[in-house]
């Protein structure tokens, strides 16, 4: 995408001039605070900013070369996007089952290939297969969300702070399942507060900061990077670096 | 007693009709949180094609038309009037409905005519005797039509890939578009099984008897039907109408016993089952129980 800027309810500017790819087969990360805008990226790039009033103002959004902006969120499913929403959006009143066939709706003919690859990936879901999604762990829904995303066979995954709410330990597994899904081809856009987990697994590295890239580096410069390991990485202890915090982000900004 | 199992039995007769009525509404309840007051509309036009249609078609044929087309009718009533109003809020398309049902029952008043138009369903008022008991044929008929007709509908919701995403839609929407499921087709399908549903019910409720213009007065019934039920259950709808249904008609038997009532009684019993219900359950018999904070 490049030097994309967007509006919510002709008003809010959120995103402003944002240029940022993704390669196939890559993992990218996508760091920043709070209300920066990685989600409000997300939705442009999957066409979702329609319910919430937004609009792209300017720039595009490009797959392969050819600009998607503004194509309805099917299409750009069946374009190949798949996207795990924040807080995994599961249908908590349907079955398990039902939940990955939902997510090869525009992918009927392969939903029994579909189901076999993602119950592989994912066995604890192929025990629950018949239960109630809204009964499952933390854990096991992020699965679930992220199983639903790959039943569309996306060739480049969405994923939206997968780790949120999980315990240290199921971080640790989603990070070693995105690093399988990636594995089989699948370029994956991670966003992320936990930015040592993903600098782990990316190899580029974007930062945002109130709807601005104001980092853009491979991610082993990153988790070199003073900054980065003062705001995301948890380094400071000492109160006299609040004062110096304020300076570094200005000079970001300007 | 002999009495009791009769009135029972029209009672399912009638609850029938109210049971597919209600589904229509909830079902568009479901899909767009919209209680749709055209579905009195629908009901009119739906039978009134069934009174024309009926002496080259049969009975069966004239009803699988007519269903079809007032789907259609109501396709087209969403595309135009509440399509463009998506985002807007509920109250509003509420209202909108309200216009479109006047507006396609001043069209079907003019079919009607000045006169009522008479059925000729092949049941008339005939009856069966079973042990003693009369029960009219009319009403097996719509009871086993709309079991299948339920069956079917619960089939759909379950099995069908346009079924589960009808579902996952109402319970969040984003979320059904994230997965490529097309909310705006879900909006039309639904509309347009609410309208096949009025249509059927309302042949049903004429067979036997004649059309006019205050039919459309039966399908106002669904409303305390679907607030007894639950706005967002269609298991409530069936068991609310059915309910609802045998309350009319056993309320019809022995008001006269009950002189100091008043007559017609039983027109009223519908609304007071609603309030009964609603001081003890707000969110209906099968509704989801909203959770606010305060």
């Amino acid at each position: 995408m490049s030097n994309l800027e967007v509006v919510y309810d002709d008003v809010a500017l959120v995103l402003r001039g944002i240029s940022l790819g993704v390669a196939p087969g890559q993992i990218v990360a996508l760091l920043g605070a709070n209300g920066a805008g990685k989600t409000t990226l997300l939705r442009a790039i999957t066409g979702l900013l329609d319910v919430h009033d937004g609009e792209i103002t300017k720039g595009a959004v490009a797959l392969d070369g050819a600009v998607i902006s503004g194509r309805s969120p099917a299409a750009l499913v069946r374009l190949g996007i798949g996207q795990v929403m924040e807080g995994r959006r599961i249908f908590a009143e349907l079955t398990v089952e039902e939940n990955l066939r939902l997510g090869g709706h525009t992918n009927r003919r392969k939903i029994s290939e579909g189901l076999a690859r993602t119950f592989d990936l994912f066995p604890v879901l192929a025990q629950r297969r018949k239960g109630t999604a809204g009964y499952l762990s933390g854990g096991e829904q992020q699965m679930l969300a992220m199983g639903r995303a790959l039943m569309s066979a996306p060739r480049y995954l969405l994923l939206d702070e997968p780790s949120l709410g999980l315990a240290p330990k199921l971080v640790e597994q989603i990070r070693d399942l995105i690093v399988r899904i990636n594995e089989s081809g699948t370029a994956v856009l991670l966003v992320e507060q936990n930015a040592t987990m993903a600098l782990s697994i990316a190899s580029h590295g974007y930062v945002m900061e109130t709807g601005k890239i104001v980092l853009d580096k491979p991610s082993a410069e990153l988790l070199a990077d003073e900054d980065i390991r003062e705001f995301y990485l948890g380094s400071h202890t000492t109160s006299f670096r609040e004062v110096k915090h304020y300076q570094r982000r200005k000079r970001w900004l300007s | 007693m002999v009495e009791l199992l009769e009135a029972l039995a029209r009672g399912l007769g009638r609850g029938s009709i109210y049971a597919l009525l209600a589904l229509g509404f909830v079902i568009i309840f479901k899909a767009t949180r919209v209680v749709s007051f055209a579905q009195p509309a629908f009901m009119l036009a739906g039978t009134v094609m069934v009174t024309y249609f009926i002496g080259t078609l049969g009975f069966w044929g004239a009803l699988v038309a007519a269903t079809a087309l007032t789907a259609l009718l109501a396709l087209g009533v969403e595309r135009a009037a509440v399509r463009p109003m998506v985002g807007k809020p509920p109250f509003v398309v509420a209202i909108i409905t309200l216009g479109v049902d006047v507006a396609v029952r001043v069209v079907v008043n003019g079919y009607i005519g000045n006169d009522v138009r008479p059925m000729h369903d092949p049941w008339g008022l005939k009856a069966f005797d079973i042990g003693g008991i009369t029960v009219q044929q009319r009403h097996v008929v719509i009871f086993v039509t709309a079991a299948i007709i339920v069956a079917a509908l619960f089939a759909f919701f379950r099995y069908s890939r346009m079924g589960l995403a009808m579902r996952a839609a109402s319970y969040d929407q984003e979320a059904a578009l994230a997965q490529g499921v097309s909310v705006g087709a879900v909006f039309a399908v639904s509309w347009a099984m609410a309208g096949g549903l009025a249509a059927v019910a309302g042949t049903f409720a004429a067979a036997g008897e004649s059309v006019d213009h205050l039919m459309w007065l039966t399908a106002l019934v669904a409303l305390p039907v679907i607030i007894l039920g639950g706005l967002d259950s269609l298991a409530g709808a069936v068991v609310g109408g059915l309910i609802v249904g045998i309350v009319f008609e056993v309320t019809a038997l022995y008001q006269k016993d009950m002189p100091w009532l008043g007559g017609n009684v039983s027109v009223i019993s519908p609304y007071v089952v609603m309030l009964l219900v609603l001081l003890v359950r707000p969110y209906g018999l099968f509704g989801t129980r909203e959770v606010e904070r305060v």
